[in-house]
């Protein structure tokens, strides 16, 4: 397998990863995403039909927490480091939709 | 002797004996910090304050006749990814430039519990990713051997304190080799354990199915003692294992005899050194000398390392860095129009180069249409590759191989390519992906005198052969490492 | 114009009961101050690991069961990634491939016709923050709902009409009241719902084209919406413009459904199992004890109060769709009342004032032991079935028992025969012409003098009684 890496790509996983890349590093980064892409295509020659995929390495299941309330934490040290607060809340620009 | 070149296990037995305070021996390892930290710039926070507190604790309980804890009074140093409440936990990057957490890393819950003096937290690659700590936003760390060279990365902060004697251990973290990789380039030891046997609770997540916490320390016994205090059950991390955990001190024996050996061909071949492969030759013959059953083996799919790993570690860190948008913490660009622009600026800004790549790919091998080809395969080729060490652990007790392709290089020899400084991890990925514990044992030098570490893997849960290995090959006096020659330019303090 | 059927899919969300957070051990307690039911863990803080609430894959198998769902013997958790600002990771624990529950049904009945709606899915994940849009400038973040466990129940695309998918909703919270794994609390956001609508010519096998709408916050919004967007899709389709998949967003104060701004890559969400998470593996000792537990259920119930109760079908479906009533009613009538009067007055007066008062029947501030005394003392005539209107009245406005209202209001019937005859008497010397009128065969003239007697006695006397003692001299006469 032999992906071709576009600007276009490039432009549409920055957008969903909420990443800014200037029109002046765009070529370079594909250039750079074309090599790593490659590397990461080499692994289209191994046999995996059949195989489970590993979600953790060492198989456990079944961790779990009893249902009891502790403490919450102080609201202050909860937004003490926020860049932005206001009436006990985290403050964001306008996210209406429309 | 300064007091700040001992081993933890000799400041122990000073202080049990009453021959030094730790008052006194934490003053020596900070004196120590103030001479040589302006060349080496390990530390990107201090917190002698409270290490003093904590010793004179400990000097307390002493006085007092109490039993002290293996390592209480020692002070040591914390990589920056792990959280401190009320001291800045950065990750070395730009997003956690004033990032103060409000809670404890489990490891420095633990720390504190056993009187642990902390210096302070150490540099590394920024959020981890790199192999040279050069992506930190802050700062170099010089490798206290040659200060024109890398001390490695990620943990390269950790590895050269101890090195230059900053910190009798330090805590590191390991995704790909990022414990093992700057221990043998600083000339330390450095054990990534078992995925699971150390609480990932409180460490700054960036591949979370690879990332591991451990020790780096001037021995395999001051190891072997840091194992005994950070490895254990923590209900808070769901991937910490509930079993009856082993004390690693207690089975230090200098013994290697009729331990199995095996030493995978792949790992050996090109790419690696002349002197690197010259010197671990040389350390297979040691260990036949002392008794081990050595043989050459093979291990599958050496060739797709890189590629399962920087699959796996990309996309869950595309994921785990999401997090870091401007609203709860950390850096937030000054200026933006809308949201969009606040996420968008606050990432591109925050982020450092090398991170904000590994985010885009980690995303691209997640995106819609991708991740069968990608993610689900470069898991089920991990399935192959755990399979295959199991395979060989199953045979063996234990493999051996080199931890880097060479020694520590010059600073910017390869940070204009990704993939050659990728190929920096070749021989400790595979590690990671299998979830086995390994260690870097210093075994020599090269022709600049540079250090050069073996690199020992056991199976899940063989850290007790791996430090018995490990200490047989250390007392047997094969290498003894040389203290770096550093040139003290005063810092400020 | 063409003949048009209308399908309909639901997507529900109910937040659980649980008394922590689905990944923290924050507290779920409704109306807290903005942001101060949040720790590390919920806040998404760099380091910080999920740890699941056993208590929610209880739940999740509890409803799952209750609707005929299989359980899956091995579930996992997957991550969502989107940045919003109400998501502190940037991502949802949600489950993606293999979730709790699949492959159930919900039983509904609408004009006689019974039908099984079936349920593709039921899986679990955390309720995002709050958005507080009251900043001049900006908006406000509240993270006290990140992290109360959900469950997402997905319907077939099975409903026909807004009738059913009322039908469908009620079924559903009744369950989810009968299993206790919810407080179904409208208004406060307990359960909320997306409404998938596509219209199709009749006859026609293939589905049209779908939109979904969110923000949809009650049943009867639902309808609304339903009906506004077949209509919406009809009329498009007659013009012959070609229906977009798309969300849309309801606003039911305006009526109308509203494109969301397009993003490119709102449906690209990356999902991939959660590394922090380990499986759920769910054995048959598991899924047992669970079924164990299991209350008996709407349907079940309705069966019974048909056939013990001898309940109409109509008033067996209204009482047991609400597990307050329902409660009520099986505690009235082990303490001696009869179901049917019970179910009456649960259906009647207290309906309405339930009603008036805007109020849900779990906030009803008297017992049954109220209600079956209240009947005991008109069964045993001790007051009238008026008075015992007051008595209702007066248990809302401040529960205290029936005895003790009756005697403060002076509401006892007055069934003293020699009590009654003086006023019986007093009526028939005042009324002379009203008893011509009933010898001359005006029989409804006895009903006026009944009338005349009640309103001498202050509604007091026992109106049975006047009836039959005026009747009587009447007669006589």
């Amino acid at each position: 397998m032999k992906t071709v890496i576009t600007e276009e790509d490039v432009r549409y996983v920055a957008n969903l990863a909420k990443l800014h890349v200037p029109d002046g590093q765009i070529n370079a980064l594909t250039k750079q995403m074309a090599d790593i892409v490659a590397l990461a295509d080499k692994l289209s020659d191994v046999d995996t039909s059949g195989i489970e995929p590993t979600n953790h390495v060492i198989p456990v299941n079944n961790v779990f927490r009893e249902d009891e309330v502790r403490p919450s934490y102080p609201r202050d040290e909860m937004l003490a480091n926020a860049p932005m607060s206001s009436a006990g809340c985290y403050f964001v620009p306008y996210t209406f939709d429309e | 002797m300064e007091l700040y070149t001992l081993t933890a296990s000799e400041m122990h037995e000073l202080l049990k004996t009453k021959k030094a305070s730790s008052v006194e021996i934490t003053n020596s390892v900070i004196g120590r910090i103030d001479d040589v930290d302006a060349t080496i710039g390990s530390f990107l926070s201090s917190t002698f304050d409270s290490a003093l507190d904590t010793a004179k604790t400990v000097d307390e309980k002493i006085a007092r006749n109490e039993k002290i804890a293996p390592l209480a009074g020692i002070p040591m140093a914390v990589k920056d990814n792990m959280c401190t409440k009320g001291v800045k936990t950065t990750c070395a990057s730009r997003m956690l430039e004033n990032y103060i957490p409000m809670y404890d890393a489990d490891v420095v819950a633990k720390l504190k519990k056993a009187d642990v003096p902390i210096l302070g937290k150490v540099n590394m690659d920024e959020f981890a990713m790199g192999s040279s700590t050069e992506t930190s936003y802050f700062k170099k760390t010089r490798n206290p051997h040659n200060i024109e060279r890398i001390p490695g990365g990620s943990s390269g902060g950790s590895a050269a304190a101890v090195c230059a004697d900053e910190a009798v251990y330090a805590l590191g973290s390991d995704t790909g080799g990022s414990i093992r990789q700057p221990s043998s380039h600083c000339g330390v030891v450095g054990l990534k354990p078992t995925y699971g046997v150390v609480s990932r609770f409180g460490l700054v997540a960036f591949a979370s199915s690879l990332d591991q916490i451990g020790p780096i320390t001037k021995n395999v016994a001051d190891c072997a003692k840091v194992m005994d205090l950070i490895a254990g059950h923590d209900e808070k991390d769901s991937t910490s294992f509930n079993i009856d955990y082993p004390n690693y001190s207690a089975n230090l024996i200098p013994d290697a005899k009729g331990l199995k050996i095996g030493v995978p061909r792949e790992y050996m071949g090109k790419g690696i050194s002349e002197d690197v492969s010259a010197v671990i030759k040389n350390v297979i013959k040691q260990y036949e000398d002392m008794g081990a059953i050595v043989e050459e083996t093979s291990l599958p799919l050496t060739d797709y390392y890189l590629a399962a790993y920087y699959i796996i570690a990309c996309a869950e860190a595309s994921s785990n860095l999401a997090r870091y948008d401007g609203i709860k913490y950390g850096y937030r660009t000054k200026d933006f129009s809308d949201l969009t622009d606040l996420y968008k600026k606050t990432r591109s800004e925050g982020f450092g180069d090398e991170v904000k790549r590994r985010i885009i790919l980690g995303t691209y091998v997640l995106s819609s249409g991708y991740y069968d080809a990608y993610y689900k395969k470069a898991q089920q080729v991990r399935t192959i590759i755990r399979n295959g060490f199991s395979d060989e652990l199953d045979k063996y007790d234990l493999l051996l191989t080199p931890v880097t392709p060479d020694v520590a290089f010059k600073f910017g020899e390869k940070s204009s390519d990704p993939i050659t400084m990728y190929l920096e991890d070749i021989c400790t990925v595979s590690i990671n992906i299998a979830g086995v514990p390994a260690i870097s044992v210093p075994c020599g030098v090269n022709r600049e005198n540079l250090p050069i570490g073996v690199q020992l893997i056991g199976k899940h849960f063989g850290e007790p052969t791996l430090l018995r290995a490990a200490y047989a090959f250390e007392q047997s006096g094969f290498f003894t490492p040389q203290k770096p020659q550093i040139k003290s330019v005063k810092g400020s303090k | 114009m063409m003949d048009y059927e209308t399908i309909i899919g639901l997507e529900v969300h109910a937040e659980l009961s649980t008394k922590t957070k689905i990944y923290c051990n924050c507290t779920t307690e409704f109306g807290g101050e903005v942001n101060t039911h949040t720790c590390p863990i919920c806040t998404g803080q760099p380091g910080v690991l999920p740890v699941l609430n056993k208590k929610v894959v209880d739940y999740a198998i509890k409803v799952g069961l209750a609707t005929d769902c299989s359980i899956t013997p091995l579930g996992k958790q997957d991550r969502k990634n989107y940045f919003y600002p109400d998501l502190p990771k940037a991502y949802q624990i949600s489950q993606f491939d293999l979730p709790i529950c699949t492959n159930g049904k919900v039983e509904i009945e609408v004009d006689g016709l019974k039908k099984d709606i079936g349920l593709t899915r039921i899986h679990i994940e955390e309720d995002a923050g709050k958005l507080l849009h009251e900043a001049v400038d900006g908006t406000l973040v509240d993270y006290n709902r990140g992290g109360v466990p959900l469950i997402e129940i997905v319907s077939e695309p099975d409903l026909r009409s807004e009738e059913e998918t009322r039908e469908f909703l009620n079924q559903l919270k009744a369950i989810l009241e009968y299993l206790e794994v919810s407080d179904c609390k409208m208004q406060e956001g307990s359960l909320r719902c997306d409404v998938n609508v596509s219209v199709r010519p009749k006859g026609q096998k293939e589905l049209g084209t779908r939109t979904e709408m969110k923000n949809v916050n009650s049943f009867s919004a639902a309808c609304r919406a339903i009906k506004y967007e077949a209509a919406r899709q009809i009329e498009a389709l007659e013009d012959g413009e070609v229906i977009s998949q798309e969300t849309r967003r309801w606003d039911d104060d305006k009526g109308k459904s509203f494109t969301m701004r397009s993003k490119e890559d709102s449906h690209d969400y990356r999902y991939f199992p959660d590394p922090d998470l380990v499986a759920i593996s769910i054995d048959e000792q598991w899924i047992k004890r669970i079924h164990d537990e299991l209350p008996e259920l709407p349907r079940a119930k309705v069966e019974r109060y048909i056939k013990i109760y001898n309940l109409s079908d109509y008033d067996a479906g209204q009482v047991a769709g609400n597990k307050a009533m329902a409660d009520m009613l099986d505690e009235a009538v082990k303490l001696g009342a009869s179901a049917k009067f019970t179910c009456n007055w649960l259906l009647g007066d207290i309906s309405k004032i339930l009603n008036d008062k805007n109020m849900e029947a779990s906030e009803i501030p008297f017992t049954a032991r109220h209600i079956a005394d209240m009947i005991s003392l008109i069964d045993k005539k001790t007051i009238s079935n008026t008075a015992g209107k007051k008595v209702i009245d007066e248990l809302f406005d401040s529960p205290r028992s029936v005895e003790q209202i009756v005697k403060e209001k002076g509401l006892a019937q007055i069934s003293d025969e020699a009590a009654l005859l003086s006023v019986v008497d007093e009526v028939l010397k005042n009324n002379e012409k009203s008893i011509a009128d009933y010898k001359k065969g005006k029989t409804n003239a006895l009903g006026f003098l009944v009338g005349q007697a009640m309103r001498l006695s202050k509604g007091k006397g026992n109106p049975q009684m006047f009836n039959d003692m005026i009747k009587r001299k009447l007669d006589s006469l």
